[in-house]
């Protein structure tokens, strides 16, 4: 049975539509993360299972228990928000003491816990401080041990690492995967980050206009997006229009492609083929393997490892490509503008989106 | 695991309890001020409908109100002189505001001082030292040139000095939200300092212009206490409602004269309250502050005017300090505690004092817990959705009722042969009551901006801590939210100790606060005693200032460690 099982959960704000029927089910351990474009419901989502925006209807179900209705106060959860919310009056150890005051610890268990868990996220020695003594990264840090100190069952991040800068971003999401890892507790995190979704997530749940798109490994997601949506939202994508030619082939202006996807289409019917910019491979100017034609060189955007080529396929009106080369791949080889190469497209890696066309 | 069951099964009951406790408390507050607020208002409508033996009158009253002779006087001369009042105040208050907040003169701090040095009195003090200047024997008497400062000109003075303070608070609040970009453009587009000043100062200043001239006229035209002392026969509305209800014992006549003058502040009320709301949209979160650079010839100016105000305002102040400590002005200029140790006593209103001391600090302490207490429920907590916007109003509203209207409303209601709660008429509880309610909107104000300004999730996070809310309040929030209660308190007290308006329906012998009782000496002639009441009053408001100011400074050097933004 699934730690949280989210049922047919609605949530409306005024005229507008936060939570559309959504359906979710999380299994216990499990790292999961919530992405989509700010106003999408991610966040809603999330404040639902913890109480803080009551649901209009539909039902949550955690270990068990119905807490659907349940206030705030008695569901298990600890949670970190964007802002940290640390109580900035309270040193660190009374922050991360906050919740176990309450539960009779006596001052040398309570001292014991609050060492043990500024181990646990790398700070030992700071009880004494205060909040604003700290750097973003820290307090983010002395938060997610403030949600753990109580040992919940769920931890919900919310947005936890958009306030931190770049490098202390990916630094720090590492740390939140392998403290995961090590505590093995249900996680539940949004954000609007793919790169960071992709980099921690178990499963990613991506969602958009109240409603889930996809929930998948972030491999399933990113190699094999449910929906336009998905394909568009993480990654970059190209899209090429054209019809079923005959079983698993595909004409696309003058040329015809093989796509494995396409093997159950009937002839004729229009499609739309999704191709990632890395899966464009570069041929010799003669090769003439399958799969492959002639482009013109737009724009070279120069990317630190890789380069983005935006192309203009031969003999294909209004359509351009952009393919994603690694520095490594061209090996030193100039794409300068206006020249011509050969490229080659995988059959596997050219995706039809079911129920599209 | 069983036990771990056990309390899974307490939690939700014991956490239901914590929110549900909120929600009661919330329906409380709502209760207390429907009562102390709503329902004098409402007897007082009551009353103005109903004739001498309680029969049902409609207008019956409003007509015989409206036919007496010299009403159209007595409103004709709130209106004039109220809008002069304003057309004084509202631009003197602006360049004082202006020259602190946008200028690089000197001494501003001090200035800003003098400024608001009004507030540490009974408006009546500008009424005795208008008259010690320009009175019968006043030391300026020639400069009036056969005008008698008494009626019109007199209250006219008075009025402009005790409403300066309240107009050039909001002046400065508003000059101060300036956004530096739009500057800093307008000097990119090459534009004149004149053309500066038309296009991006006054519109940035509009709502505070309105809200300070809305402050002012209904503060003019709703005070009671100047136009007695220095009014002479100079007929306003304010003082009707007095005569009406001490001198002829006419409460019926009274409840009319007071809705009349509740309808043009409540009026203001209703403007300046859609006014804020606007303007608190117009100023985005990414507008840089303005910060003045030194100009030679405007901080001048600045200098020269803002001294000249500061000295005049000072010379009201210390014309009143200066007559509380001479034998007989202007005949005997001996220096004498004469007032003090005997003036005060012979008069029997020493007592007054001490009264006027403990309504001043059970204002500030009741006042404040229940104030901020309230906007915390308001804030922070959940559930109960119906009574918030009811409550938010409840809290506003306030403002718009003069404190005479409020006095009013209170006499009538609870001083109803029916009403249970008739116990409190007489009390000094009843005037710390009514002081609360009466200031009650610009101190919820504080409280909500400071609850505002801090993380809104503190509750949700403590929520998911399993702590109680209540708990939370106490460890966190009133501590980061201290110096706002501080600030509310002193404002409490300070208002308490100076008020007269809303007292002088509600007082009994045994409880006449001080600023009441220079009424009465003033009245009796006493004016040395009078003005020793007075000066002890601004002693002790000037001294709960200065304390205040002491004591935050000390908690922020305190509670640095947390307060300070980054290392």
């Amino acid at each position: 049975m699934s730690y949280l099982l989210i049922e047919a959960l609605s949530k409306r704000f005024g005229r507008f539509t936060a939570l559309d029927r959504v359906d979710l089910s999380i299994e216990r351990g499990e790292f999961v993360v919530f992405l989509g474009p700010s106003g999408c419901g991610k966040t809603t989502l999330l404040r639902a299972i913890a109480g803080l925006d009551r649901q209009d209807s539909g039902r949550i179900v955690q270990d068990g228990d119905d807490i659907s209705q349940w206030p705030v106060a008695a569901r298990d959860f600890g949670i970190v928000f964007q802002s940290y919310a640390l109580f900035p009056n309270l040193s660190v150890a009374d922050n991360i003491a906050y919740g176990l005051d309450n539960r009779r610890f006596d001052r040398s268990a309570r001292a014991r816990r609050v060492e043990e868990l500024l181990q646990l996220v790398g700070l030992p020695g700071i009880q004494g401080k205060y909040p604003a003594q700290l750097s973003g990264g820290q307090q983010q840090r002395v938060a997610l041990a403030r949600a753990l100190a109580t040992a919940p069952g769920l931890l919900l991040l919310d947005e936890p690492l958009s306030a931190l800068d770049a490098l202390e971003r990916v630094r720090l999401r590492g740390e939140i995967r392998a403290l995961q890892d090590k505590l093995g507790v249900t996680t539940v995190m949004v954000t609007h980050d793919q790169e960071e979704a992709l980099a921690v997530a178990d499963r990613i749940v991506v969602m958009s206009h109240g409603r889930i798109e996809q929930v998948g490994t972030p491999r399933e997601v990113y190699r094999a997006p449910a929906t336009p949506f998905v394909a568009d939202f993480i990654g970059r994508v190209n899209v090429l229009d054209g019809a079923v030619h005959e079983r698993g082939r595909v004409q696309v202006g003058p040329h015809v492609l093989d796509c494995e996807q396409a093997r159950d289409l009937s002839p004729g019917a229009a499609v739309r083929l999704y191709l990632r910019p890395e899966d464009i491979t570069l041929l010799g100017v003669t090769d003439s393997a399958p799969n492959s034609f002639y482009a013109h060189v737009r724009k070279v955007e120069f990317l630190g490892a890789h380069v983005a080529v935006v192309m203009k396929p031969d003999r294909m009106e209004g359509v351009e490509l952009t393919a994603q080369f690694s520095q490594n791949y061209l090996n030193g080889t100039e794409l300068p503008p206006g020249a011509i190469v050969r490229v080659g497209v995988d059959r596997r890696h050219l995706r039809v989106i079911a129920g599209e066309g | 695991m069983a036990a771990n069951h056990a309390a899974r099964w307490r939690m939700p009951a014991l956490a239901e309890l914590d929110g549900r406790l909120a929600q009661w408390l919330l329906v409380l507050v709502c209760a207390a001020l429907s009562l102390f607020l709503l329902a004098p208002l409402a007897a007082m409508l009551v009353l103005a409908v109903q004739d001498r033996e309680g029969n049902f009158a409609g207008l019956a009253q409003f007509a015989a109100y409206l036919e007496m002779p010299g009403l159209a006087e007595s409103v004709w001369n709130s209106l004039w002189v109220s809008a002069t009042v304003t057309l004084i105040t509202v631009p003197a208050a602006f360049a004082f505001a202006y020259a602190l907040q946008r200028s690089c003169m000197p001494g501003r701090s001090l200035l800003r001082l003098a400024g608001l040095s009004p507030l540490l009195g009974p408006s009546l003090v500008a009424a005795i030292a208008f008259i010690q200047w320009f009175g019968n024997q006043g030391a300026l008497k020639v400069l009036m040139g056969g005008v008698s400062i008494y009626g019109a000109p007199g209250i006219i003075l008075s009025a402009s000095y005790a409403t300066f303070p309240h107009a050039l608070m909001i002046l400065t609040a508003a000059l101060a939200n300036a956004d530096g970009r739009l500057y800093e453009a307008a000097d990119a587009l090459g534009a004149s300092r004149w053309r500066r000043f038309l296009t991006v100062t006054l519109p940035g200043a509009k709502y505070g212009l309105i809200s300070a001239a809305m402050v002012v006229f209904s503060y003019t035209i709703s005070d009671f206490g100047i136009p007695k002392v220095i009014g002479g026969n100079f007929r306003m509305l304010a003082v009707d409602i007095y005569q009406q209800v001490i001198g002829q014992q006419n409460f019926n006549r009274g409840a009319v004269v007071g809705l009349i003058l509740l309808l043009p502040a409540l009026f203001a009320f209703i403007v300046d309250w859609r006014m804020q709301r606007r303007a608190q949209a117009a100023l985005t979160a990414r507008a840089v502050p303005y910060v003045a650079r030194p100009a030679r010839l405007r901080d001048g100016l600045g200098l020269f005017y803002c001294t000249v105000v500061a000295g005049l305002l000072l010379a009201v102040l210390g014309m009143a300090v200066y007559t509380s400590f001479v034998t007989f002005w202007p005949y005997n200029l001996a220096p004498t505690l004469r007032h003090y140790v005997f003036g005060l006593d012979e008069a029997g209103v020493i007592s007054a004092y001490y009264n006027s001391l403990r309504m001043a600090a059970a204002t500030a302490l009741l006042g404040t817990a229940f104030i901020f207490f309230t906007a915390w429920l308001l804030e922070k907590t959940r559930g109960a959705d119906v009574l918030r916007p009811f409550l938010r109003l409840m809290a506003a509203l306030p403002m718009g009722v003069p404190g005479l209207v409020l006095g009013l409303g209170y006499v009538i209601f609870f001083n109803a042969p029916d009403n249970p709660l008739g116990g409190l008429y007489q009390t000094m509880a009843i005037m710390v009551v009514a002081n609360v309610v009466h200031y009650y909107s610009s101190c919820h104000l504080t409280a909500v901006t400071a609850l505002k300004a801090i993380d809104r999730e503190f509750e949700a996070v403590s929520a998911s801590l399993k702590v109680s809310g209540f708990l939370t309040l106490w460890r966190v929030t009133l501590p980061v939210c201290l110096p706002a209660v501080l600030e509310i308190g002193r404002y409490l007290f300070v208002n308490a100790m100076t008020t007269v308006s809303a007292l002088v329906f509600i007082y009994a012998s045994h409880t006449l606060p001080a600023a009441v009782s220079i009424l009465h000496l003033d009245e009796a002639g006493e004016i040395g005693p009078a003005a020793a009441m007075a000066t002890l009053i601004v002693a002790t408001s000037t001294l709960v200032c200065l304390l205040y100011a002491v004591f935050s400074h000390l908690l922020l050097r305190r509670t640095q460690a947390w307060r300070q933004a980054r290392p």
